[in-house]
């Protein structure tokens, strides 16, 4: 019960950090330079993971799928099977599995260590809110850089794929035959509901990193017990939202 | 040490503040911090709270700039809470945090900018002047393309006096702001204390244990112990005093033949 609570607590105190953030939205033009710096860093820093990673999932994602379509004679179907499983579910998925792992345990270290050696009093005493000067651009940086990822990840996966299809000699199907199976089956609305779940997943991410790391107490040991709960709590929320999304969408 | 007389118009228009603190106690749980503290700090005063390690001092002076509420009774700035943005807002409260506070991310110069850039109080050209006057009156100048992490301890502090300055306050708060430093230096940052104060009018609140810097830069001297407030008195009465305590914190004997050290030893008969 007392866990709960607790959790409710958290999840109201996330809230209205994230309202208060949405409050300072008239300053934006002020953070500019911020935002910009943030979604350098939220794209430099997940982007040649996320690259090797959805090269090698598409890869895998050809070869599984080459190895049980051959048995019903459905080779030809595996650029609509790779296809739609990156762009709905492991595009999005991946990128904001990554970006938990790279950005918002960053951004918890940064803004908990901030919190720990008293940076964070020094912006209340100086009346700046910690949610306009921190949070506001880091999530609106999240938000302009989620879809470019994504996009960048869709094609690197299908190309993952596109390549296993040409050169395993099991499945031997050529990247063309592949790529309009792809375009057969793929549609606008299969990108685009990857697009909503990649910003709902780094909007959540980043909610739950900034949020984590302004609430931490204590010293310096709180700092690593906070990015720990970071991530841990970021994939926990990435996967249950993926479940509603997919249900609204479907 | 010589401070140029100069800098900041908006801030001459400006009258010190009064605090008020009154019966105010704080617990942490079933951890009493503070109990029953009531105390006046005039305006334009340097107010000096000293007490030994875990007195309280510190989350005293965090309740007076705000960070913190109190348990019971109240703590007013000009009658208004500090909690308020608006009471921040208005009288321009600057915390001189003990480990210095500074943003390890940004330069010193941009540590120093931010006040006036956020709020937006000025053109970029008037901030840089600012900026530079604040240091140069703290003798930092050479620091301000450097980043806190390549700074000394005195360094730092003079830092995070000089970002309190920027935001032209009308009361200012320090926090241990000799702790750590050398006797040169601390004697440094008491000067820059007490001028600022002649300076500006400044309220000035200092929280220290140092007790050459609390009997001569402070007008009165609040002695805390076991959070419990002592005695509030001027350096000269506190001197005079006879509670045993404080005779002890002013002039603590060391006795090596018999220390008391030796008093927390545990009987194992």
């Amino acid at each position: 019960m007392k866990r709960l609570s607790a959790l409710i607590e958290s999840f109201g105190a996330a809230l209205i950090m994230t309202g208060r953030a949405f409050v300072s939205l008239p300053a934006a033009p002020r953070i500019l330079k911020r935002t910009a710096e943030q979604g350098y860093l939220v794209g430099y820093s997940t982007l040649p993971i996320v690259t090797i990673l959805l090269f090698f999932i598409g890869a895998v994602l050809a070869l599984q799928s080459g190895i049980s379509l051959r048995d019903f004679g459905a080779k030809e179907l595996i650029g609509a099977l790779v296809g739609e499983s990156i762009a709905r579910e492991l595009g999005p998925i991946m990128v904001a599995i990554l970006l938990a792992g790279r950005v918002g345990s960053a951004v918890t270290a940064e803004l908990a260590s901030m919190k720990v050696y008293s940076e964070i009093d020094a912006l209340v005493t100086m009346n700046i809110p910690p949610e306009r000067l921190l949070v506001l651009p880091r999530i609106l940086a999240v938000i302009l850089i989620m879809p470019v990822l994504t996009i960048i990840a869709n094609v690197i996966g299908w190309f993952g794929g596109a390549i296993v299809c040409n050169y395993v000699d099991f499945i031997g199907i050529s990247a063309d035959q592949y790529f309009q199976s792809l375009k057969a089956y793929v549609s606008i609305s299969d990108l685009l509901d990857g697009f909503i779940k990649a910003e709902i997943f780094g909007f959540a991410v980043m909610i739950i990193a900034c949020h984590i790391g302004l609430r931490t107490k204590g010293g310096p040991r709180e700092i690593g017990r906070a990015v720990t709960e970071s991530v841990v709590t970021s994939l926990i929320a990435i996967l249950t939202l993926d479940y509603f999304i997919t249900k609204l969408l479907a | 040490m010589s401070l140029t007389r100069s800098p900041f118009p908006v801030r001459e228009s400006r009258d010190p503040v009064t605090i008020e603190v009154s019966g105010m106690a704080k617990s942490y749980g079933p951890q009493s911090v503070l109990t029953d503290v009531s105390f006046t700090v005039k305006p334009g005063e340097i107010f000096v709270i000293m007490g030994p390690s875990g007195s309280g001092k510190s989350v005293l002076l965090r309740h007076i700039a705000g960070l913190e509420t109190p348990t019971a009774g109240t703590i007013t700035i000009n009658g208004e809470d500090p909690r308020l943005e608006e009471t921040r807002n208005r009288y321009a409260v600057a915390l001189v945090f003990q480990s210095g506070a500074l943003f390890n991310s940004l330069s010193v110069y941009d540590n120093l900018a931010l006040y006036p850039l956020e709020h937006g109080l000025c053109p970029k050209s008037e901030i840089r002047e600012r900026v530079m006057r604040a240091l140069h009156m703290l003798s930092i100048e050479n620091a301000v393309n450097k980043i806190p992490a390549e700074l000394s301890g005195g360094m730092r502090k003079r830092v995070a006096i000089a970002r309190a300055l920027v935001m032209e306050p009308q009361l200012l708060l320090y926090d241990e702001p000799t702790s750590e430093l050398d006797p040169v230096m601390s004697a440094t940052i008491a000067e820059i204390i007490a001028t600022l104060r002649d300076e500006f009018s400044v309220t000035s609140v200092v929280v220290s244990h140092d007790r050459d810097l609390a009997l001569t830069i402070g007008e009165r001297v609040a002695l805390l112990h076991q959070g419990k407030l002592l005695a509030v008195e001027t350096p000269d009465e506190l001197r005079a005093n006879e509670n045993p305590i404080i005779k002890e914190f002013l002039n603590p004997r060391i006795d090596v033949t018999a220390p008391r050290f030796k008093s927390l030893e545990v009987n194992h008969d």
